[in-house]
This record gives C-alpha cells, sequence and structure tokens, in this order.
C-alpha cells in the first residue's frame, strides 16, 4: 500500500510539474549594466503572482539583474505553492527562491527541511530595517528563513467621502463612535455598512480586528495557534461587540438577509457602484483595487479609508498579510538566490514596485515618498506605524478546514452568526469544536 | 463464440474419446479467458481495485497510517452535514426522477402530435450539450435574489409589483425616543392626545435626498403656521439636515418636507380624517370635532419594496438546483422516451381508436403500459445519475447555504479535499454513497439479462 502511494504522488507530481513547466515560465530577463558578480546564472523565482502583480514583480527583478547581472526567471504556480513547490523538489527542478503568501506555508516548507536560514546580510538588513514582527512571522523555531517583501493591510475602512459628508461626520476613532456614526449615516437615508456575508472569509476578518483591539496581541496569538481555547471569555466578548454591528438593521445594508447574499466584489459594490446603498465598507488594502477597476473610482477623492477604529480602549489593531522570499536548498543557483533576497530586503527593491502601485512594504527605510498615491501612502504608514503589534490574518494561520474552506469551519459559522448574532456564547462553542477538529488532524 | 464454435466439432465427432473431448473443451477455455482478459484487467483496474482500496482505505484515519476501524463511520452518522446530506440526497432521488420521467412521457407524446417535432425535440435537447459547470454559473445567476441581477426574482417582482404597487418611503423611519411610536403594523403614530387647535411635526429619518419625490420643498415655513380652532394641522418632514449640523426633533431651515404621505387622523381606533400631506410635507384636517386624536401615518407609506423570492435561501436551495437539473435532464427522458413511443405498436392505439377510446384513455391504457419497459430504464439511469450529482450543487448552492443543499458527493468531495483532507472519512461516505447505487444497479443489470433472454 505504501509503495502504490509513493507511485501515485510521484504520478501526480510528474503531471503537475509538467503542467506548471508548460504554462508558468516567463520571459528570461537578460543582462545589463551594474556590477556583473553574478553573470552567466539564473535565479528561478516562483510565486503565486499573476496579471500586473507578476508583471511589477517582474520590474523588480529587472533591476535586480541590472544591478548584478544574473538572469532571473519567474514561475508563477497558481494558488497551490505548497503542491507546486513540493512536485518541482521531487522533480530535481527546484526553483531557488519562493514567494511564499501564508505563515502555514512558511512553517510547513522549513518542517520539510526545504528551506536554507537566511544569510548573515540578509538577517541583519531584516533585524535592522523591519520591525520584529515580521522577523518573527519568517522564523520557525528561532531560525530566519523567510523575508515579507510584499503586506497587505487589512485594517481599513473604506467609505465615500461623499457619503459621509452628506451624513456630516468624520471618520471615527473608536468602534463606539463608528457604530454612531454608522446610525448617523443610516439617518441620511444610506444605510452604514455593506457587509459581504457570502464570502466567509470578509467576516474572519472582521472579528479578527475587533479581537485584536479588544483582547491584545498575546491573547491574539495564543488563539491563532489554538493555546487559547474558542469559548474563552475574551472570544465570547468580541462576538458580542461584533453582534452589536450584525443584529442592527439600520447599519447593514438591506439586513442581514441580504447581507448573507452579497459577496466581496458586491459589499464594494454597493459603496462605490453607480447606485450606492452604503457609505461604508471593511475589507483591506484591495478594496481600493476593485473599488479603481470596477467602478472607476479615483482613489482618494470618491474613495478613502480610515483606520479599522480601536475596540472598548485597546489599541487600534492592525491585521496583515504578506508574501515572504524564502530560499529553497534544492535549487541550482541558490546563492545568487540568496543575493536576490538581500536585494528584496533593501528599500531600493521595494520602492521599484511601489512606484508601479498595488503594493506595501513593511520595510521601515523605505520613502514613503516612493508610493504612487496618497491613500496608498497612508495604508503603508500606518502598516509600519504599527510596528511589532502587526498581526497576521488568524484566519491565514489555522489550518484550511479551520479557516479557509468556504461552508465550512469559522467561515460558516461566522456566516450563521451574522444570520443569528443573538446568541455569542452557543456560537463560540460551535467554533471552538469546529477548531478542535481541525487542529487536531 | 469462438469456444461454443469449438464446442460443437467437439461434440459432433462420434469416434473421439472421452479424453480429446475433454482436452478441447479446456482448450477452449483457456482460449475464452485469453479473449476476456483484457477486459478483466481494465475492470479489475479502473472498478474493482478503487473500490477495495476505497473500502480500506475507509477504516484509517486521515494520514492513512492509522487503523481506526469503524470509527469513520460512527463520525460519519455523527456529523450534521452527512445527516443533512443523505436527507438530500434522498429528496434528489425521490422527486428528481419521477418527475423527469414524467416530464419526458408528457413531452414525448406531445411532441410526436405537432408539426414540428425535430424542431422541438431540438430545442429541448439542447442543454444537454451545455456542461454542468457552465449550466451551474447559469442558474446561480438566474436565482440571484437581488432583482437587478436574478432573472427569476426580477420577473417576480415585477409581476408582484404590478398588483401591489410600492410605497413612496421604504426607507424611512422615526428616530427613537422622538416622540413617535412604532405601531407593530410598522405605521407611525404620534403618542399623546391632539386636539383641534394643536399643530404637529412628525420628523422622519432615513430618506436620501435624490429619493424625495419631485417638487418636495422645506417645510419651515409649513411649520410655522398654526391651526384654526377646529382643525389639526402638521407637517412631515425629513428630520436630517444634508451635510450634518441638524437639530433632532425640530424642523430645521434647509430640512425637506415629505410630500405624497398618507395621514390618517384617529379617534378611540376609528379613522375619521385622512388626507395626504402638499409638496412642503404639510396636511391639515378641517372640520374636526373637539376631542383628543392621535396623527397616524399608516403602514402603506413605508412598506419596504418586495423582494421576491429568496431561491437560494435554506429552504428553497434543494428544489431550485433540483430545477435546473430538470433544465438539463429533461430533453435526455424525452429523447429516450420518445424512441420508444415510435416504435409502439400502431395497431394496438389503431384499435383502440376504433373502440372510441379518448386520447387520455389511449394513453392511460395503451400507451403508459406498453412504454413500462423504457419508462423503468430511463427512471432507474436517472436515480444512478441522480446519486452522484454534485458539480450543480457544488456551483448553484452560496456559501452560507452550501451545508443545506450538500448531497452525499459533495460531501464526499468536501471532507477527503475541500478543505477536510480527511479522506479515510470521505472513503467511508464513498461505501456508502456504493451500497445506496448498488440496488438500483443491480436492477438495471437484471432487467438487461432478461431482455436479452
Amino acid at each position: 500500500m505504501m509503495r502504490r502511494t509513493t507511485l501515485l504522488t510521484g504520478c501526480t507530481a510528474l503531471a503537475l510539474a509538467l503542467g506548471a513547466t508548460a504554462c508558468g515560465g516567463g520571459p528570461v530577463t537578460p543582462a545589463g549594466g551594474g556590477d556583473k558578480a553574478l553573470a552567466g546564472q539564473t535565479v528561478t523565482v516562483a510565486g503565486v503572482w499573476t496579471g500586473s502583480e507578476q508583471k511589477n514583480f517582474q520590474k523588480v527583478l529587472d533591476a535586480f539583474s541590472a544591478k548584478t547581472g544574473a538572469k532571473t526567471q519567474f514561475v508563477s504556480t497558481g494558488d497551490n505553492v505548497s503542491t507546486v513547490v513540493g512536485s518541482k523538489i521531487e522533480g530535481g527542478n527546484a526553483p531557488d527562491v519562493v514567494m511564499v503568501p501564508q505563515v502555514g506555508v512558511l512553517q510547513q516548507f522549513a518542517q520539510k527541511g526545504w528551506l536554507q536560514p537566511l544569510s548573515t546580510t540578509a538577517r541583519q538588513t531584516i533585524g535592522a530595517d523591519f520591525a520584529s514582527v515580521w522577523k518573527n512571522y519568517g522564523s520557525v523555531d528561532g531560525t530566519l528563513y523567510g523575508l515579507y517583501f510584499k503586506a497587505a493591510h487589512k485594517s481599513t475602512v473604506w467609505y465615500s467621502p461623499d457619503a459621509l459628508a452628506q451624513a456630516g461626520v468624520e471618520p471615527p476613532k473608536t468602534y463606539d463612535e463608528m457604530l454612531k456614526a454608522g446610525h448617523t449615516v443610516s439617518d441620511s437615508g444610506l444605510a452604514a455598512f455593506a457587509v459581504a456575508g457570502q464570502d466567509g472569509w470578509t467576516l474572519t476578518d472582521w472579528f479578527e480586528n475587533i479581537y485584536l483591539s479588544q483582547a491584545g496581541p498575546e491573547k491574539y496569538d495564543a488563539l491563532a495557534a489554538h493555546k487559547l481555547k474558542w469559548t474563552d471569555a475574551s472570544v465570547v466578548k468580541a462576538l458580542t461587540t461584533l453582534g452589536k454591528l450584525f443584529k442592527d438593521k439600520q447599519l447593514i445594508a438591506g439586513g442581514q438577509k441580504e447581507a448573507l447574499n452579497t459577496d466581496f466584489p458586491g459589499s464594494v459594490e454597493k459603496v462605490f457602484g453607480p447606485e450606492p446603498k452604503a457609505g461604508m465598507v471593511y475589507e483591506g488594502d484591495f478594496v481600493a483595487g476593485v473599488a479603481h477597476d470596477q467602478f472607476g473610482r479615483t482613489i482618494g477623492q470618491d474613495a478613502d479609508f480610515f483606520a479599522f477604529p480601536a475596540v472598548d480602549g485597546g489599541s487600534a489593531p492592525v491585521v496583515s498579510g504578506g508574501d515572504a522570499a524564502v530560499v529553497l536548498k534544492d535549487g541550482k543557483n541558490a546563492k545568487a538566490g540568496m543575493k536576490l533576497l538581500e536585494y528584496l530586503a533593501t528599500p531600493e527593491a521595494a520602492a521599484v514596485w511601489a512606484k508601479a502601485g498595488g503594493f506595501l512594504s513593511p520595510n521601515k527605510k523605505l520613502d514613503l515618498a516612493s508610493y504612487g498615491d496618497d491613500v496608498t501612502r497612508a495604508t503603508a504608514k500606518s502598516l509600519v506605524a504599527a510596528g511589532d503589534s502587526v498581526r497576521f490574518d488568524m484566519s491565514d494561520q489555522a489550518p484550511a478546514a479551520f479557516g479557509g474552506t468556504k461552508g465550512a469551519g469559522e467561515w460558516k459559522l461566522l456566516q450563521d452568526f451574522l444570520g443569528d448574532p443573538s446568541d455569542p456564547k452557543a456560537t463560540a462553542d460551535r467554533l471552538e469544536a469546529a477548531a478542535a477538529k481541525a487542529y487536531q488532524g | 463464440m469462438t469456444a461454443t464454435t469449438l464446442a460443437k466439432e467437439a461434440g459432433s465427432a462420434p469416434v473421439a474419446s472421452a479424453g480429446r473431448a475433454r482436452r478441447t473443451r479446456r482448450r477452449g477455455r483457456i482460449i475464452a479467458v485469453l479473449f476476456v482478459l483484457p477486459a478483466l484487467l481494465l475492470l479489475g483496474a479502473l472498478v474493482v481495485y478503487p473500490v477495495v482500496f476505497s473500502v480500506g482505505r475507509s477504516f484509517f484515519d486521515a494520514s492513512g497510517t492509522r487503523f481506526v476501524g469503524g470509527d469513520n463511520y460512527t463520525e460519519m452518522f455523527r456529523d450534521p452535514a452527512t445527516l443533512k446530506a443523505i436527507r438530500n440526497t434522498t429528496i434528489w432521488v425521490v422527486v428528481a426522477p419521477a418527475l423527469l420521467t414524467g416530464l419526458g412521457l408528457i413531452l414525448a407524446v406531445l411532441v410526436e402530435k405537432v408539426r414540428w417535432a425535430t424542431a422541438f425535440k431540438l430545442l429541448l435537447f439542447m442543454p444537454m450539450a451545455v456542461s454542468f459547470l457552465a449550466a451551474g454559473i447559469i442558474f446561480r445567476l438566474a436565482y440571484d435574489e437581488d432583482p437587478d441581477k436574478g432573472v427569476l426574482n426580477a420577473a417576480v417582482v415585477s409581476v408582484h409589483d404590478a398588483f401591489a404597487g410600492t410605497s413612496s418611503y421604504p426607507t424611512a423611519r422615526a428616530r427613537e425616543g422622538q416622540g413617535l411610536i412604532h405601531g407593530a403594523d410598522g405605521s407611525y403614530r404620534t403618542g399623546t392626545g391632539v386636539s383641534p387647535g394643536d399643530s404637529v411635526t412628525l420628523g422622519l429619518v432615513g430618506v436620501l435626498p435624490k429619493d424625495l419625490p419631485a417638487g418636495a420643498g422645506p417645510a419651515y415655513a409649513a411649520a410655522g403656521r398654526s391651526a384654526a380652532p377646529d382643525e389639526v394641522r402638521g407637517v412631515v418632514y425629513l428630520d436630517f439636515t444634508p451635510g450634518g449640523g441638524g437639530r433632532q426633533g425640530e424642523v430645521d431651515r434647509r430640512e425637506s418636507g415629505l410630500p405624497e404621505m398618507k395621514v390618517e387622523a384617529v379617534r378611540d381606533g376609528r379613522t375619521v380624517a385622512s388626507t395626504t400631506t402638499a409638496s412642503d410635507g404639510s396636511f391639515r384636517f378641517p372640520g374636526l370635532a373637539s376631542g383628543a386624536y392621535t396623527v397616524e401615518l399608516p403602514e402603506s407609506n413605508f412598506a419596504p419594496p418586495y423582494q421576491g423570492v429568496s431561491w437560494l435561501g435554506r429552504t428553497l436551495v434543494t428544489p431550485a438546483i433540483i430545477g435546473a437539473y430538470l433544465w438539463i435532464w429533461t430533453g435526455f427522458a424525452m429523447v429516450l422516451i420518445g424512441a420508444g413511443l415510435s416504435t409502439l405498436p400502431r395497431d394496438a392505439l389503431e384499435a383502440a381508436r376504433m373502440d372510441g377510446a379518448n386520447e387520455w384513455q389511449i394513453f392511460r391504457r395503451i400507451t403508459v403500459p406498453l412504454l413500462a419497459p423504457v419508462l423503468t430504464v430511463v427512471f432507474v439511469t436517472l436515480v444512478i445519475n441522480v446519486m452522484k450529482v454534485f458539480d450543480l450543487v457544488y456551483i448553484i448552492a452560496p456559501g452560507p447555504v452550501q451545508e443545506d443543499a450538500t448531497v452525499l458527493a459533495t460531501q464526499m468531495w468536501l471532507v477527503s479535499f475541500g478543505g477536510g483532507n480527511n479522506q479515510g472519512l470521505g472513503s467511508a461516505l464513498g461505501v456508502l454513497l456504493l451500497l445506496l447505487v448498488i440496488p438500483a444497479m443491480v436492477f438495471n443489470v437484471r432487467r438487461f439479462r432478461r431482455s436479452q433472454r
């Protein structure tokens, strides 16, 4: 049985590897300029990026080539990084550098012994230029493997400045102020919030922001690692706080039932679409992208954000995500790969993508003037200013069965909670039951 | 075929010894086995081995290394999602094949009688050419609850609104604690007794300036007028100054009146006068007898717009998906039954007609009984098909109701690959599905054998 399983895995790996090489080969960048220390070597980089993200990252790689003379090749892995990279390693065709999109994946790679610890230079840069929280999220068992090159800011509440001006309210500073402002917006005839209840992940983000601010970073970490049970009083309290918003018909566009029928793009449309139905929508910095690309809003003018407000006297939460660069042991040019990583750690590299847009860097040394527009600059500033209080998206740290599956686990239970927020205690019990099952498996 | 021929030849030689006959028979058997071998190998590798493997896998835990005995099976029946899946699969099996066979039969009989039969058949058969994925996406859109997106609700809402009409201020409401009492039926009324000679201001909020009827004007001037001794007058106004800054509960200069609002004067629970507000939101009830009145804004002003049917809500999601399934498979049932219909002995039908039977009697007493074998084949095939329905359920059901729509096949996939990553439990579900399909299979195979004989 064991041998057959291996055979099967081998076949799948082969198929995947073939598929990946067939469709994922990016253009090989020619060398030019710089000191040419790495001339003649090709660094292969794998990552989830496609489309404009891939294009912009290529600009960073081009800058690296210009500097060092090394050729670079970007391979897009699609959503499932760990499967593709795993099969490439088995097939003896490992990329040199991988951009991993989740903390869990980085840990998984490190535990399998695929990763090379970062060089002294890279370690020093990260130690000096990054908040130590990024170092921690890049380390496994005390060894630093990953450099967070690109980050996401998930504590931004986006609003239509027109709607708030019409209602005569200012961006709030606390959660209670936000609910009060919401009521005023609702008095003006527009619902306060568009909630994307059909996409469970937006609800987990709501919860994580409230929990991080209300219960504090220590408890947040404990809950993320499931060292703290979901039945803890702090969870019930956060759910009650969230329920205050969820159960208020005046605060949610169309009430709970309509919220459960709204997906994420739909919720952005409710605020920034041609027929606004709500004044505010909470989600990460990528809301700006949707508002701009799909609904033609000028960011900073027709769409702006305020930081997710502090809850119950806590400090304002900064929930984040990001892509970390790691170097694989099995890469053919792992040494050149490490050089690329050292380059990515510099503000110079971050500035290249920052100029192109759609990018936040956790690097403290990056000049904020590098960002293309004021709103991105403000998000970046808030992210860097948060320093060590930044926390990674909790559901991304959890096993997929709990934190990342449509119609199951945390997604489903928070959707049920949105439908009926009357009993936070029971929801906490159910969350614990689901978490216990997923973390043990 | 070869084996039988050989056996016959051997038997036809009268002088052959018993030993030779046996040898020939053995040779024949070896040849037969050789001929069957490729098929057996394929069957073994593609069907028997996976089945046996799944059964074996179902006794191991998620990692596949620890033997857990029947734990997966007990876990399976403890999980409410599985029980829902079993319930839904039962609904599917009971409803869908019967409906499809019935529809197919009716359509086949009717289509036979129209002139453009082939065109009709082609049209009805066309959904079969659409992949389940595409059909799922189409129906997900069609069933969308927002009347601006879902075509079904757009139809339902426009029909409803054509008969029931809409209210002018569906979003309007009063702030709490500012004098207006919210009735259980959705109306608003003044709390204190109002007597002739009084004027009242009824402040509402929640109306966008752009949603005000054309011609709505400021209510300030009207609010200042005093009432004659035998009348009650007042304004209904929007208690919200655009841009903020207005005082709550008072008519500020820039605040607009709410025109076309129905207002009633109620005394002792009886409506004694009723009027509609003017463009500045003012109203008056002249010639009232003295006494205490209540001024009421009836519910019809505020009735929320009709939202249509919640097709993909908890209760309707399974019927809705079955509807999509019918759309795809009706053509199949119709064509198969139609083929059976064309082979019916015409003389039986003619004879019945000569004897004076009407069309309904012919259908009931002759067509259906003669078609019974075809109907059974269609029905059983559909039962097997329905058991493994997956794509439609997975695509059409939105996240929040996925669990309410789940069937065994989707549950099996979700548990094994879609996040659960427990292939042991998934295999147990697969085995359950297999056990449920086997009776239908056996039935079909036996029928097939009987008809060959």
